[in-house]
């Protein structure tokens, strides 16, 4: 069962001490015992710590869950990410097994404990940072889980009480076929399955890893690790839906709080990484529609693709049209211009047609229109590479997000041949880089190619920092930097306002 | 006499545990839910009187918005209205579908609105499930009104024949009532909380694959299209995940929507929502993408059932109807999804010889062409190949976005689909290969109908969808309604008795 941590203190305080003595009473809190490694984190952590063993542990926790987020945002596979966080876990959170036999392993155990429980109070007051927590949370404790020593795991599994029903022998009989498809054993081979609710394995219903019957999802023994994962996911959100509502009646004093308002802070950086300085561009005059056809040469592929998609069918579907327009909207093409824009662009369509179904979109997305939040956060900000990929696949006819991942390697190649990158070493590159899933790589390698000689240049004069030819997460970032080089000794060289693009 | 009708003691059960569900209940609305308590717990058998006690406290509750009708949802009252007002009207088939009188008729006289309210409501006395429902109206202005609730299916009539709506949507079930989200202090306060579950296939996804028509239009070889897709689609809800109330229904042009209004289905999350959207969904990735069907062998009990079933449709609409490799553009994208070099030159050369060679005689061909000898894989590389084509061309094609959000709206059932006058009506899938879109009845049409229909009115009135070609879809839809009711009361009973065993 899941209990709230204020409610528990109280209790326990009334257990212990007797109310006359109340005042003089030293409170005694149990001292938690951790016996297993991992940790569903159901019980608050009740003892006494110092401030600075709170900031510091926060800190440490926070670091590991952002360069694990960092592997997601690159892409890393599972093997990658698990190698890559290794070191990081081992410096900042180290978790050692009980085969260990380490004098610290309570001390880590509890180091692991609190920070978690910290960070739920830093993350909890949004929407936004509850999401991006358990998310975040949920990767550690997968990565974990899947390190762990394997009885230890065992162990932990059953200590959970988690109500698996198992499947029979009959029954398994019945469904020999479907089972086997499913679980691509050959013959002969025997493993145990479990039956739950279909609504208990969201993940394994989305990758058809199980076998549905009436509302039933046959789990297969192997596929545990999700069933226990999404279990921790559910139950960590609950506890943050309730946390985030018992937040206000924090009764705290001025110690805690400036100490979690900057731990959240420093954890909303990286989603953000288009500032509006990226419309900004010395040099480069106000945009009008006309003259998107002659800019378009500096987008991004996946600008490109949907502006050239845009040009041959007079057309492009709703998130084509929502990408584009934010992106445009990024650039700084005025609201009113980017109307004039697409009104041209769509030119199969009727006046009447377009100003009723398109028009308001358009106005949408620049917050000129809808809620007061909409309004008020002047629409959308422009995408950035890690939403690009991270959103599912485009469908048919669809042409956003990001080709170097929705194309198929021959035509990515063909489109990047009809744009004018030609250099077989560099597709080759490319080639290499898609195949790894690392697009935004490639992506990157195309442009220092094509800009290779002012990078150079750039770089000899001194009049960019290192950060300012950083790798680039942003399509905006990407035209703007592209434009500026292309523009350079036009009175504009090395302007690039020194501000940060991203992180 | 209606009243005792609506209120026999069956339905107050329902009524009381409903509102204990939502938890939302209005204050005024307090004493009655108490009364009815009392009555049930002391003596079942005088929960007639009670009930006429409580009525006049619903009468109250209602009267100011409502003055005019007794008694808000009964059936009978509705009828004679209807028949108090016969309006001769003069329409042709000419007459447009947008014509505020034809649109009024419709309302007025054909829209089955107690049947709606009994779909959304899950039994016969108003309930938050109905009256928290978001509505959204398109007038005929072209405004769109969000964010509409209604207390009873009347008031939702009554609002139709007063804007006119050339459509209306349907939402989830708020919170609280959609009409009052903004004097909430807490927006948070506002949320969906359940919705059935929806599916919506349209033409537009099939246009690459599609060579009889074009854009908006369909005519009976495309909408083959639709049929496979529905079969698909339904068994899978039924067999894999266990729904039985499964409602499809026509859009009006070029597609269909599902609605799954089993109660599980409704209170599914929007993580959920995506997993089956994602179980359901095959086709991967925008034109570009290359070969799009790239599955795991062996297949996936679901995929292989669904294969089952569409082969067949495969060798006839595909192959022989639609023909969508007959050009060589086309020939050269299923040359493309072949997986050996050798077969695939072997099958141009011999393309290229005979230009214009019907699709049947292709598909033919790379059987044969790959026995003559030219083939470097395995012969069941070549059978999985060709397992991915068929499925390419033929699985249903989902938009999948409106099935993942919790409150995404949906055309609701039997408006009249402004382009093409025709009514959105609900498929029979156990005769969804007789369902013909074309012949399905437009709104003009209907309106004739009724004008000239010259059946004898006895002593029991007849409703005006009777008249009508649109009644063996009214009473389809009744007969759904009445087996989703019964499925919910039982569910709402269950959890009584369960409830009461906790107490004792």
């Amino acid at each position: 069962m899941i209990r709230h941590d204020y409610s528990r203190v109280e209790p326990k305080r009334r257990a212990y001490i007797d109310p006359k003595k109340k005042q003089f009473a030293k409170v005694e809190f149990q001292q938690q015992e951790y016996k297993h490694r991992l940790n569903y984190y159901v019980l608050p952590p009740t003892a006494e710590i110092t401030l600075e063993e709170f900031e510091t542990w926060a800190i440490n926790r926070l670091k590991v869950l952002s360069e694990l987020e960092a592997c997601s945002f690159r892409n890393r596979s599972p093997e990658e990410t698990a190698e890559y966080m290794k070191s990081i876990l081992d410096k900042y959170l180290p978790l050692r097994s009980n085969s260990s036999r380490s004098r610290d392993l309570q001390e880590e155990r509890r180091k692991d404990h609190y920070s978690h429980f910290i960070l739920r109070l830093a993350f909890s007051s949004t929407e936004d940072l509850r999401r991006r927590f358990s998310r975040l949370e949920t990767m550690l404790f997968r990565l974990r889980f899947k390190e762990d020593d394997l009885r230890e795991r065992q162990d932990f599994v059953s200590s959970l009480n988690l109500e698996w029903e198992e499947v029979g022998d009959d029954e398994k009989r019945e469904l020999k076929e479907a089972l086997a498809a499913v679980s691509g054993l050959k013959k002969g081979e025997e493993q145990g399955w479990f039956k739950v609710d279909f609504e208990r394995v969201p993940e394994l219903v989305e990758q058809r890893k199980v076998v549905l019957k009436r509302g039933k999802a046959y789990v297969p023994q192997r596929e545990q690790m999700s069933l226990v994962v999404a279990e921790f996911t559910k139950r960590l959100d609950d506890a943050l839906e309730l946390t985030a509502r018992a937040l206000p009646r924090l009764d705290e004093d001025d110690r805690l709080a400036p100490i979690l308002a900057h731990l959240s802070q420093s954890f909303m950086a990286p989603d953000a990484a288009y500032s509006s300085s990226d419309a900004n561009i010395d040099g480069l005059s106000t945009i009008t529609a006309p003259a998107i056809d002659n800019l378009s040469q500096h987008f991004p592929l996946c600008m490109q693709n949907l502006h050239q998609t845009l040009r041959r069918d007079s057309h492009l579907k709703h998130f084509g049209r929502l990408q584009y327009t934010l992106f445009l909207k990024g650039i700084g093409l005025s609201l009113e211009e980017c109307i004039v824009f697409w009104r041209r662009s769509f030119k199969l369509i009727q006046d009447d047609k377009f100003n009723k179904e398109y028009r308001y979109n358009i106005r949408h997305s620049y917050g000129d229109v809808g809620g007061d939040a909409n309004r008020r956060g002047r629409g959308y900000t422009p995408y950035s590479c890690q939403k690009l990929l991270t959103e599912p696949l485009p469908g048919p006819g669809q042409a956003h997000g990001c080709p170097y991942r929705t194309f198929e390697p021959d035509n990515l190649i063909a489109m990047l041949q009809r744009t004018g990158v030609s250099d077989r070493d560099l597709l080759k590159g490319v080639r290499e880089d898609v195949g790894k899933q690392r697009y935004h790589v490639a992506c990157n390698r195309v442009f220092e190619h094509s800009h290779k000689k002012e990078m150079k240049k750039v770089k000899d004069d001194g009049t960019w920092s290192a950060a300012d030819l950083d790798t680039i997460v942003h399509p905006n970032t990407y035209f703007k930097r592209s434009w500026l080089l292309k523009h350079l000794g036009e009175g504009n060289a090395g302007v690039v306002n020194g501000d940060k693009m991203e992180e | 006499m209606p009243l005792s009708m609506s209120r026999s003691p069956g339905a107050t059960p329902v009524d009381d545990s409903s509102r204990t569900i939502s938890q939302v209940s209005t204050l005024k609305s307090e004493p009655d839910t108490q009364s009815q308590d009392l009555s049930m717990a002391d003596a079942p058998a005088s929960s007639d009187e009670e009930a006429a006690k409580t009525k006049v406290n619903l009468e109250d509750l209602f009267d100011d918005e409502d003055s005019d009708n007794e008694f808000p949802s009964s059936a009978p009252q509705i009828k004679s209205e209807e028949a108090s007002q016969p309006i001769p009207l003069k329409i042709t088939s000419k007459s447009a579908y947008s014509d505020p009188e034809i649109m009024r008729a419709f309302y007025q006289r054909l829209f089955p609105f107690r049947h709606l309210f009994q779909w959304l409501n899950h039994s016969p006395t108003p309930s938050n499930d109905f009256a928290h429902r978001e509505f959204a109206f398109t007038l005929p202005n072209d405004a769109y009104l969000r964010y509409q609730s209604f207390p009873t299916a009347d008031l939702l009539r009554k609002q139709c024949i007063a804007q006119l709506p050339s459509r209306f949507e349907i939402g989830p079930v708020y919170s609280t009532n959609p009409r009052d989200r903004k004097t909430l202090r807490k927006a948070s306060a506002f949320r969906p909380l359940s919705k059935e579950l929806v599916f919506d296939i349209d033409m537009t996804d099939y246009d690459d694959i599609r060579t009889c028509c074009t854009g908006a239009s369909i005519c009976e070889k495309c909408w083959s299209f639709i049929t496979m897709a529905i079969k698909v689609i339904d068994v899978a809800l039924r067999d894999d995940l266990g729904f039985k109330h499964i409602l499809w229904v026509y859009s009006g042009r070029r597609g269909a929507h599902a609605w799954v209004c089993d109660k599980r289905a409704r209170e599914l999350d929007d993580s959920r929502r995506r997993s089956i959207a994602g179980y359901l969904e095959l086709l991967k990735g925008g034109d570009q993408g290359g070969k799009r069907v790239n599955v795991r062998r062996p297949l996936h009990p679901h995929l292989d059932r669904s294969l089952d079933i569409l082969k067949e449709h495969f060798q006839t609409t595909i192959l022989r109807e639609q023909d969508p490799w007959a050009e060589d553009a086309k020939a050269a994208h299923l040359l493309n999804l072949l997986p050996d070099k050798t077969l695939r030159d072997a099958l141009q050369k011999k393309w290229d010889s005979a230009p214009e060679r019907p699709s049947a005689a292709k598909w033919a061909d790379i059987d044969a062409v790959a026995k003559s000898g030219s083939l470097s894989k395995s012969s069941r590389d070549l059978l999985e190949a060709k397992q991915d084509i068929v499925l390419e061309y033929t699985y249903p094609r989902l938009d999948a976005e409106v099935s993942k959000k919790l409150n995404h709206l949906l055309k609701s059932p039997f408006v009249v689909h402004p382009g093409t006058g025709r009514v959105c009506v609900p498929i029979d899938t156990r005769r969804v290969e007789e369902f013909d879109p074309l012949g399905v009845p437009t709104v003009t049409q209907l309106l004739q109908e009724i004008d000239e229909w010259r059946g004898e009115e006895g002593e029991k009135k007849v409703p005006d969808w009777d008249k009508t070609s649109l009644k063996p879809y009214v009473d389809f839809f009744r007969g759904f309604v009445a087996s989703l009711l019964r499925d919910e009361k039982g569910a709402v009973k269950r959890e009584r008795e369960d409830g009461d065993a906790m107490e004792f």
